[in-house]
């Protein structure tokens, strides 16, 4: 039977779950609030990814005169066709992964995707993809605030950082989001064994209880300590999946491989976040397939490829979507180190089996002077706003009301990924 | 250690890591005034701690092979943190930690880039045996209470940092930022006191500044070193004018200057980044969220002194912490246990305060690295999410758990050490605390350890249930969220 999308949306949640039984690991708030059939995976690029060099612009003679020694020649790129402005594209060769995903038409590519007056500050810029607002990098996420929409109480795992700082995009009014960066030592140790390590954790939980009354921060401690010891044997359920696919050995393929367990062991968790670094390539990105930059796509395409597939022989890449972005995009030149400096717009991508592959949006010409360039013609202009990608995600995915917490209505114009 | 008193014990967790048995009769009959200047004019203590590597009444150092933390990252962090724990100038380990947050440079770029051996050696080398300049560590030592301005010049010229922000390939024909943003708007004056063109025209004042290699250099030869150089050729000799004043006269023009000449215009914007008044502010805000409070936003009172004193004494710092250790804000008791302690605070004053009996610290590492501070490997440049940011579940776990790592690994010994208090469990639990200081706990979690010493049947003081439950005890109290605020 073929739902339309709008009856989906309303009642995707109960349609898909009642088909299913119920996983048996469960806490009772997630039970109580029903299994959610949609999870958001969120993977952020640390450090501004060279967005130029990830969807190549390979027929542009300036994409060679502006990166003589960092450009991918053209025979080497893995096509995508062509953009709405007829401009020829292609991956960047070690992203075989996302390319067969490309050609199965489950991967977006969302190209020059930021906001006006970019911010070239790694941490402003940051921030500024957390909170969705371009006037302020400080505050609460979006995604903490649509993690604020859920109803009350909101299960401890309803959101699940994989890395060990909490990203501003997940920080919440009312809702602590755990880190689990190694989930194998997400365990609870003690000095003893048996019953005196039974009665120490029976006393810690009584101390991590405390209202901590007049004494907020110790109170946010306290919070962050019941957390944990609420959150371990459900996570404990996570590391125990073997998965079906064989991950890269490597910290992002490993935290992939947590979020699939996380997925299929049906913990419940609406939102992970995913991150890996290295992209802030001022130096020696190096050219075609090897060098720096190339290692990290193949980190980033291997990685998901392997979770894409995983997620797909459970039977879930349907309630699943993955986003990827990054705080900015790079300089179109070249530097004199054989890397890139701070640029503006970039590149966003989602997947998943419920997504309309395809090429969004159009390339910039590289041309000095062309109107799709700013700074001088130094870096590329943002043509769609990274809120309007949120605002799809939210709206048609997540199945909730983008204008209240993007503050702001951005549904108009917004790629129809879904 | 509660047997001092309340002022010295916050000066000691602040100015240091906390108090061990022996520091607590070191300090015991001082007054606040002197333990500040024990601490701050550290030049009167010797610098031996090094040489006590090794000692059996000290914590362990382990190593796959000889211990060599000039050029094994590994065990460089086992020396940084054995200095934490033993050093006799704590404050001056203290403000290493703070350069090393500020001045973020991390391992594994430097790997990649130079080789593990010379990464480690860029980082950790303590002048002596090999050859070469000294690591951006000992460059934090020795410069811990120095000028800023000094500091941040040599900070220009280290090997590590020419690395890390890519200085090392700088040239002329297309000068690149990394350097030339950081150092404005993370090292000094911060975002929004400087504009994009200032970062283009900096990238081309660090034109040249370039690293060599010594003579015969091979990066697994541990006599091999990199070193600053100012290559002429590769300078870019035009003007570059800033948004903000170079010059006393106010001049915001670096002139044009020949090749040979040009290494000055980093010196000159260097100084005038160092003595700009948003770097004395923002300086002052770290300071006051490293000393003294994380739970109160700083004061502007404290922050216009604190940047007036930094500005008046040509940007030397110990003026600048000797203020601020002796501010009416450290002293007042509202101010005591509101930080959270860093990883490395945490674990060194645990050890400190609950033994280090046959501990190794090379099992201090990987908790550390899951409570989220690996040494020399900050997340970026922007250094270490500090405060509340240190508090995630998966850390707080770690921090539990390497409370359980370090009481099991002290069992015997605090069984011992507390055997003349085990006459009831309030008299155990009031021992305890004479040594580990958490924050005050409220009556719940007070009553919670004594229950927990009795839970497993009525008190007799047995060599078997003071086995037990001094463990379990002392991981209960470092485990708790209390022990956590510094």
């Amino acid at each position: 039977m073929r739902v339309s999308r709008r009856l989906f949306i309303r009642d995707g949640v109960a349609t898909l779950t009642l088909g299913l039984a119920a996983p048996p690991f469960l806490s009772a708030i997630a039970q109580a609030q029903g299994l959610p059939s949609r999870r958001l995976v969120v993977i952020y690029l640390g450090g501004g990814n060279d967005a130029l060099n990830t969807l190549i612009s390979y027929q542009d003679p300036q994409y060679y005169s502006r990166r003589p020694t960092i450009a991918v020649p053209a025979g080497q790129v893995l096509q995508v066709g062509t953009d709405a402005a007829g401009r020829t594209l292609g991956l960047h060769p070690r992203l075989g992964g996302l390319s067969n995903i490309f050609n199965e038409g489950r991967l977006a590519l969302v190209q020059r995707t930021g906001y006006p007056n970019s911010s070239r500050s790694h941490f402003e810029a940051t921030d500024i993809w957390g909170t969705a607002n371009p006037q302020s990098s400080s505050g609460s996420g979006w995604l903490g605030r649509y993690l604020d929409t859920l109803p009350r109480p909101v299960d401890a795992l309803a959101a699940w950082n994989t890395s060990g700082e909490t990203p501003r995009a997940l920080l919440s009014g009312h809702t602590g989001v755990p880190a689990i960066p190694n989930a194998t030592t997400y365990t609870y140790a003690s000095p003893n064994r048996g019953q005196a390590a039974l009665e120490e954790r029976a006393a810690a939980q009584i101390m991590a209880a405390n209202p901590a009354t007049g004494r907020p921060h110790l109170a946010f401690v306290n919070s962050t300590s019941r957390a944990a010891i609420e959150t371990l044997d459900r996570v404990a359920q996570a590391t125990s999946y073997t998965p079906s696919v064989v991950y890269p050995n490597n910290g992002f393929g490993l935290a992939l491989r947590t979020v699939a367990g996380a997925i299929v062991r049906g913990i419940g968790s609406r939102v992970f976040w995913v991150q890996t670094g290295g992209f802030d390539t001022h130096s020696q990105q190096g050219a075609a397939a090897g060098g720096a930059y190339g290692n990290l796509m193949g980190t980033l395409g291997d990685g998901v490829l392997a979770f894409y597939s995983d997620i797909r022989n459970q039977g879930l890449a349907n309630d699943t979507t993955v986003l990827v972005f990054s705080e900015f995009g790079r300089r179109i030149s070249e530097n004199g180190s054989g890397g890139t400096d701070h640029g503006a717009a970039g590149l966003m991508m989602a997947i998943g089996g419920m997504v309309r592959g395809g090429v969004y949006g159009t390339a910039a010409s590289l041309a000095p002077g062309s109107p799709s360039l700013e700074n001088n013609s130094g870096d590329v202009r943002y043509e769609t706003d990274f809120r309007s990608v949120y605002a799809r995600v939210l709206d048609q995915w997540l199945g909730v009301n983008s204008v209240p917490i993007l503050n702001g209505d951005f549904r108009a114009g917004a790629p129809a990924i879904f | 250690m509660s047997q001092l008193n309340a002022d010295i014990d916050h000066l000691l967790r602040r100015a240091g890591f906390g108090a061990s048995p022996a520091d607590a009769g070191t300090f015991a009959d001082m007054s606040t005034a002197a333990a500040v200047a024990h601490l701050v004019d550290y030049e009167g203590r010797p610098d031996d701690v090094d040489a006590r590597i090794g000692r059996s009444d000290h914590a362990k150092v382990v190593s796959k092979d000889l211990f060599a933390p000039d050029i094994d990252i590994d065990d460089a962090r086992q020396r940084w943190l054995f200095r934490m724990i033993h050093t006799r100038r704590p404050l001056q380990e203290k403000m290493a930690i703070f350069w090393h947050n500020h001045f973020a440079t991390a391992y594994s770029k430097l790997a990649t880039d130079s080789g593990t051996l010379q990464a480690a050696k860029m980082l950790a080398h303590k002048p002596g045996v090999l050859r070469g300049p000294q690591g951006q560590l000992e460059l934090f030592r020795q410069y811990a209470l120095g000028s800023y301005r000094d500091l941040l010049l040599q900070v220009a010229q280290d090997p590590a940092m020419l690395v890390w922000l890519d200085g090392k390939s700088n040239t002329k024909t297309k000068p690149q930022e990394n350097f030339g943003r950081e150092v404005m708007e993370l090292f000094t004056v911060g975002v929004g006191h400087y504009t994009e063109a200032d970062v283009y025209a900096a990238a081309r004042v660090f034109t040249g500044w370039n690293l060599r290699r010594s003579e015969g250099y091979r990066r697994e030869d541990m006599n091999a070193y990199q070193e600053f150089v100012y290559n002429a050729d590769e300078h870019e000799a035009n003007p570059k004018t800033f948004s903000f004043p170079i010059y006393r006269n106010g001049d915001r023009t670096i002139p044009a200057r020949s090749e040979s000449a040009g290494m000055q215009d980093g010196v000159d914007l260097i100084t005038a980044l160092a003595v700009h008044p948003e770097t004395a502010r923002r300086l002052a805000r770290k300071f006051w969220n490293f000393f003294v409070s994380e739970v109160h936003q700083p004061d502007p009172v404290f922050v216009e002194q604190a940047a007036a004193v930094y500005l008046q004494n040509g940007t030397e710092i110990r003026p600048v912490v000797r203020y601020v250790l002796t501010s009416p804000w450290f002293i007042n008791p509202s101010m005591r246990y509101a930080r959270y302690s860093w990883p490395s605070e945490f674990v060194a004053r645990a050890i400190k305060e609950v033994g280090w009996q046959g501990l190794s610290l090379d099992r201090v590492r990987s908790p550390l690295a899951n409570m989220g501070q690996l040494l020399f490997e900050p997340p970026n440049v922007g250094g270490w999410p500090l405060g509340a940011g240190w508090f995630s579940t998966g850390a707080m776990l770690a921090r539990t758990n390497f409370a359980a790592t370090l009481a099991s690994s002290q069992k015997e010994f605090l069984a011992v050490a507390l055997e003349p208090d085990g006459q009831t469990p309030q008299a155990l639990l009031a021992a305890m605390l004479d040594r580990v200081t958490p924050a005050p706990f409220d009556s719940a979690p007070q009553q919670a350890l004594v229950s927990y010493l009795t839970a497993g049947g009525a008190w007799t003081g047995s060599a078997a249930q003071l086995n037990t439950r001094a463990a379990g005890l002392a991981r209960l109290l470092v485990g708790s969220s209390e022990y956590q605020l510094v």
